[in-house]
């Protein structure tokens, strides 16, 4: 018999396909009651447009499943860091060529300052290892990655940013 | 005809478009078409907090967010470059993401039976409550689009950042979330006026007029309405007044990197004591409305 939670746990990010939703991070809680389910998500953005997508394939695999009536819930509090993305969930992105994310900025009580120096934070080149990479957009193919260009091997490629 | 019976055809553009899955509910012409998405919109009004003011509030801090997101998915197959045609993209989503859940939460507060569609697209401009910046029209220059967005972002990440404590939990979960996100749009917004700014002669010009276009908005950011000072005393707002220093240090800061001139145009004074927060705006709401509203005017309820 397979539990509602290890359905939950094969369900794919519709953005990222590399990664589960378990990988990403973004599954709170997921309760039965019988055969009723109640999945809890969050948001890596406040606009991701996944989020629609995320809901119907967790509710479409829970079905498949034998599952029903399913609820997928939406919370936004705590609000998700890429601190929360599994370690498996790091070696995938790697693999998938995507360089994973560092650890995020904690979140100061006061102002936020502004930083116009170039940034120094070193992102290793998923494609050939090297450290030598620069970024060419802050805001890439999908809300949470930047674009970079490794400076080595010359291969552009997509670093999931840290928040 | 269920769209499962449909052949898979690779050259029909289209049908990747309709794509829906057995259990999946049509997709809406416009808006989100669903509802209860996120499940602190069902939190009760906390005590001592008149839910009149606290829907209210959460116009001002929705309509914000989504007035200027329109206003700058307006560079959508515009933008100079493709990433910058992403960043500026990706800005909007959020800020859309934002104003989502604050109107869901003022629909809910209120409980006169609306929905965050009907409030975006079927109220009309005097029941918008956003700063006249956000409303701003850029005509697509570029100079204009960085103006606004640096001193919309810097001004609202000073807000979501002292709302993390607020007594909602919708705005205090909004603020946390969006603090992560301003602070990615400020640094692209402030990195581009020090790029245009300390560039060639023309580049800088064209920086420092947009930042003229922008000023006479800018007292209006910190002028406190009455909604505003209640609600500070109940632990829920925060008083925009008190974010001034902390905006001119970060603009400041901007303008001397960017060898760019803090401009002396005085603000716009409010109309009879009304702007924004009170519903009084300028003409150019009135375009952003016309194209945000029009289709879902024309076909209520529409789906596909």
């Amino acid at each position: 018999m397979v539990t509602a939670r290890e359905v939950v746990a094969r369900v794919v990010d519709p953005e990222m396909p590399m990664l589960t939703l378990d990988d990403l991070g973004v599954v709170r809680d997921v309760t039965t009651e019988g055969d009723a389910v109640t999945v809890t998500i969050t948001p890596t953005y406040s606009g991701c447009p996944a989020v629609e997508e995320m809901r119907t394939d967790l509710a479409d695999a829970l079905r498949a499943a034998g599952f029903g009536p399913v609820r997928v819930r939406t919370v936004f509090a705590p609000a998700w860091s890429t601190d929360w993305i599994s370690e498996a969930g790091r070696r995938k992105l790697a693999a998938a060529g995507v360089a994973p994310p560092g650890s995020a900025p904690r979140p100061s009580a006061g102002p936020v300052p502004l930083t116009l120096t170039v940034p120094t934070s070193v992102v290793t080149c998923p494609n050939c290892g090297s450290r030598a990479t620069e970024e060419l957009s802050r805001f890439g193919p999908t809300a949470c990655t930047a674009l970079r260009r490794c400076t080595a091997c010359r291969e552009p490629f997509e670093h999931m940013k840290e928040i | 005809m269920s769209p499962h019976a449909q052949e898979e055809d690779p050259t029909n553009a289209y049908q990747s478009l309709s794509e829906t899955t057995e259990h999946d509910d049509p997709r809406w012409a416009f808006g989100s078409g669903f509802e209860d998405v996120q499940a602190e919109i069902e939190a009760p009004v906390p005590d001592g907090v008149d839910a009149a003011d606290l829907a209210e509030y959460c116009l001002m801090l929705g309509d914000d967010a989504l007035v200027c997101s329109h206003r700058i998915s307006e560079w959508v197959s515009n933008a100079p470059e493709l990433e910058e045609e992403v960043a500026l993209a990706n800005t909007a989503l959020d800020l859309l993401g934002q104003a989502r859940v604050l109107l869901s939460r003022a629909a809910q507060v209120e409980g006169a039976g609306r929905d965050e569609d009907a409030l975006a697209y079927l109220r009309g401009e005097a029941e918008f409550r956003n700063v006249g910046l956000a409303e701003l029209g850029d005509d697509l220059d570029f100079g204009v689009a960085v103006a606004r967005l640096l001193v919309f972002s810097t001004w609202r990440l000073a807000l979501l950042s002292r709302l993390r404590d607020s007594r909602d939990p919708v705005v205090a979960a909004v603020a946390a979330k969006g603090v992560k996100e301003l602070t990615y749009h400020r640094d692209w917004a402030a990195r581009w006026a020090l790029r245009l700014g300390d560039g060639t002669d023309e580049s800088h010009r064209r920086m420092q007029a947009g930042l003229e276009t922008v000023w006479p908005h800018v007292d209006e950011l910190f002028r406190t309405s009455d909604v505003e000072r209640r609600l500070v005393d109940a632990g829920v707002a925060t008083d925009p007044a008190a974010t001034r220093d902390e905006v001119d240090a970060v603009l400041d800061q901007v303008f001397a990197a960017a060898t760019l001139t803090r401009p002396t145009l005085p603000g716009r004074g409010p109309l009879g004591g009304r702007a924004g927060r009170q519903g009084a705006h300028t003409e150019a709401l009135g375009h952003v409305l016309d194209r945000l509203q029009s289709l879902a005017r024309a076909h209520p309820g529409a789906s596909w």
